[in-house]
């Protein structure tokens, strides 16, 4: 695939894992987070962590917009659906998220109408087909997809189609990096930042972590290279005493972000007084709810929904695993009662959590050879 | 020191308790029965090891092949059946009576047993069109002629409106099984090679496309085709050679290597470079973040030959039509048993596990 395979090439991977490894001092141990699930993919998907040399460690952080969704939200969302005549609406990979009593998976299995969709325009194409049934988009996600509800919401008013709305659950960056590292036993010496959130609210909204928190953070694309050549460059501030906010996927990113998204989100969103987020507990002002100006639009206000907060379970340290805290193997209840088919905690939801793509792999790392 | 010892010795206990875990014959605990029980991966390996196997019990179901093996005074016959169920009825590439001819042979032929004869049940939705129902029986008797089988016996139900999607096709299929064969998912050993019939991904990209869900348009056509004159070519040349052969259905070739890494209690290394998989199909997957690897194929199949006779069986296999493509994609291994390993093409290493249900567009 042409543009795409560019940043795949093994031969520039090997020179940039050498180059890493003539950055880094010997004895000295480096933790970073990359922020996106996006980016944990593709470490996995590319196998970017047997490049890297073993003093330096990548922690998976909360980026990934599905594992965030609390217990509670999902079970809102599954109540929504069983709701007379609706059709209710999601991204693919928030159908096996598990609420407290089960997912949207086994929803749909237990009668309720659930369709996958691609974008949100696919669900408002459901109900201008539907006229008769409601329609509802569960609108998932941080900065990359909020604007394309937003559009969608637009749209939805512009052409008057009454039997459309949205459960929204979008969540916003900056806000849990901030908790995160405000967090007094946090253990990081640098970030990837994440790529796909700064292609719409830029690079600019992250210079606090290095001006408040001294961290090295360098906007990271994701295909292999892109990951290798930002840990590149964070190595680089480390060892020239630099700290600040560095662009390496300038192909894509503008510093300013995009203005034209950023306004349509001004329009259709406002930030809730606060959200919770599974693992990590309730955030100020890191959830985004309709404007005023689209509350019609708003399903929970359409429908009413149990709202109920379900705490994550005790033993779950989720929260500990995503501060870099603890690895996945050192929560009680890793691999015994939290295993991909049962998962209790955010982290081994989703393919892009850290516990998962440690149960998944971490036996075989790179101290064990095959034979 | 004394400390990070304590520590490691957990880690190892807990992946210890993982590798039990991963082990053990699959559970079925769930109070329905939702769309992940049909798609090939982990939930229905729960279903079929944890409810029907137990049931049923015997012997030659506990094998798990693809057909069963069946002797009637001395002769060695196979039986399989299969329900076809897709939605569109045609495709790009094919349709339900094509699908419904080769995937019941293809059962057959690659446990070795060329196909003789198959029985056909059609379930009809009332106010199914006749001529939808009238080009369906027409390429169901094509590809049965095609492939050298005789349709022997049949049925027809007709239900109400809204109680199956058009018509739904069952063929059960008897075959004869081949002197020249001795295949058996349990019988692979470390160092066997992995061969693959051709490129992957096809199928199930041609349905995802056709179903209209995404906006998407590239000309991918199904490949469902009948895998018995390859299978017959690979039995002429390394017939005792062949270890198993299985067709990489619903699931795709990722699913299939983890159920046999499992029977044969072997690891399996695959270099994911050497997969072979249509720019086009790449470039679907990519945009839909779908792996080619699990998704469904209707004319391809995974060989497992010993060391020794692996490049003949290549070489043969090219030469058969369709099979153009073939590739030696890897090798068994001995550790960690019960695992599948990717090598990627960006020199890195990753498990390729089993999925749960269908594989899942990622939105990021």
């Amino acid at each position: 695939m042409k543009y795409v395979d560019e940043y795949r090439d093994a031969d520039l991977g090997r020179a940039l894992s050498g180059e890493i490894l003539s950055l880094v001092e010997p004895g000295r141990h480096y933790k970073f987070m990359e922020v996106c699930g996006g980016h944990t993919h593709s470490i996995y998907k590319y196998g970017v962590d047997d490049l890297l040399p073993a003093n330096v460690e990548l922690v998976h952080g909360p980026g990934c917009p599905v594992c965030v969704i609390p217990m509670g939200r999902v079970d809102d969302g599954i109540a929504l659906a069983h709701e007379e005549g609706v059709i209710f609406t999601c991204f693919g990979d928030m159908m096996r998220v598990p609420g407290s009593e089960g997912s949207l998976l086994e929803a749909n299995a237990a009668g309720a109408d659930i369709r996958m969709v691609y974008s949100p325009l696919d669900a408002l194409r459901i109900a201008k087909q539907n006229p008769d049934r409601e329609v509802v988009f569960f609108a998932i996600g941080f900065e990359t997809t909020a604007p394309s509800t937003a559009l969608t919401l637009k749209r939805a008013r512009a052409e008057g189609v009454p039997n459309f709305s949205v459960m929204c659950s979008h969540v916003t960056i900056v806000p849990p990096l901030r908790a995160l590292l405000e967090s007094p036993d946090l253990r990081l010496d640098g970030f990837v930042g994440p790529g796909h959130v700064a292609t719409v609210v830029g690079a600019r909204p992250f210079e606090f972590i290095p001006a408040d928190y001294g961290k090295p953070i360098v906007v990271a694309g994701f295909e292999p290279l892109d990951i290798l050549h930002a840990i590149t460059m964070i190595l680089r501030q480390l060892n020239e005493n630099r700290c600040e906010v560095e662009n390496q996927y300038s192909r894509v990113v503008p510093y300013e972000g995009n203005q034209r998204a950023l306004e349509v989100m001004a329009e259709v969103f406002e930030l809730r007084p606060h959200f919770e987020w599974r693992g990590l507990g309730f955030i100020s002002h890191s959830g985004l709810k309709l404007s005023e100006a689209y509350a019609d639009l708003d399903a929970e206000k359409r429908f009413s929904v149990p709202g109920v907060r379900v705490a994550d379970p005790k033993a779950c340290q989720c929260g500990e695993v995503l501060k870099g805290v603890i690895k996945p193997w050192e929560c009680k209840v890793f691999g015994t009662a939290c295993t991909p088919e049962r998962p209790i905690g955010t982290c081994m939801v989703s393919s892009e959590g850290a516990c998962a793509a440690y149960y998944n792999y971490g036996r075989f790392a790179r101290e064990r050879e095959v034979v | 020191m004394a400390d990070q010892t304590a520590v490691s010795d957990r880690e190892a206990k807990i992946l210890g308790i993982i590798e039990t875990a991963r082990g053990k014959r699959a559970k079925f605990r769930d109070q329905k029965i939702n769309m992940s029980h049909g798609a090939g991966g982990k939930a229905t390996q729960g279903l079929i090891e944890g409810v029907l196997v137990p049931a049923f019990g015997g012997e030659t179901l506990s094998e798990m092949g693809d057909a069963g093996a069946v002797t009637i005074a001395g002769v060695e016959l196979a039986m399989t059946t299969d329900s076809y169920v897709v939605k569109p009825l045609t495709f790009p590439g094919g349709s339900i009576g094509e699908l419904a001819v080769n995937g019941t042979c293809n059962d057959l032929a690659v446990s070795g047993a060329r196909p003789i004869a198959l029985t056909l049940s059609l379930v009809l939705e009332e106010g199914l069109d006749s001529d939808t129902l009238k080009a369906e029986v027409e390429a169901i008797a094509r590809t049965a002629r095609e492939a050298g089988v005789e349709i022997v016996a049949g049925d027809t139900k007709v239900v109400e409106r809204g109680h199956c999607d058009g018509m739904y096709v069952c063929t059960t299929g008897i075959g004869h099984r081949d002197p020249r064969a001795r295949l058996s998912p349990s019988s692979l050993r470390p160092g066997d090679r992995i061969l693959l019939s051709g490129s992957i991904g096809e199928h199930g990209t041609a349905i995802m496309l056709a179903r209209n869900l995404f906006d998407l348009d590239a000309s991918i056509e199904s490949d469902t085709r009948s895998l018995w004159p390859a299978v017959d070519a690979l039995l002429e040349a390394v017939g005792p050679d062949l270890r198993c052969l299985r067709d990489a259905t619903r699931g795709g070739v990722a699913s299939v290597l983890n159920e046999l890494a499992r029977a044969s209690s072997v690891a399996m290394i695959v270099r994911e470079g050497a997969v072979p998989v249509d720019p086009a199909v790449a470039g679907a997957s990519e945009i839909l973040g779908i792996d080619p690897m699990y998704v469904a194929n209707e004319g391809k199949f995974v060989a497992f030959v010993a060391p020794e006779a692996a490049d003949e069986a290549l070489e043969t296999l090219r030469k058969v039509d369709g099979c153009e493509d073939a590739a030696e994609i890897g090798e068994v291994r001995t550790e960690p048993p019960g695992m599948v390993l990717v090598e990627t093409s960006f020199g890195g290493r990753r498990v390729m596990d089993q999925l749960v249900g269908d594989p899942l567009p990622r939105i990021c």
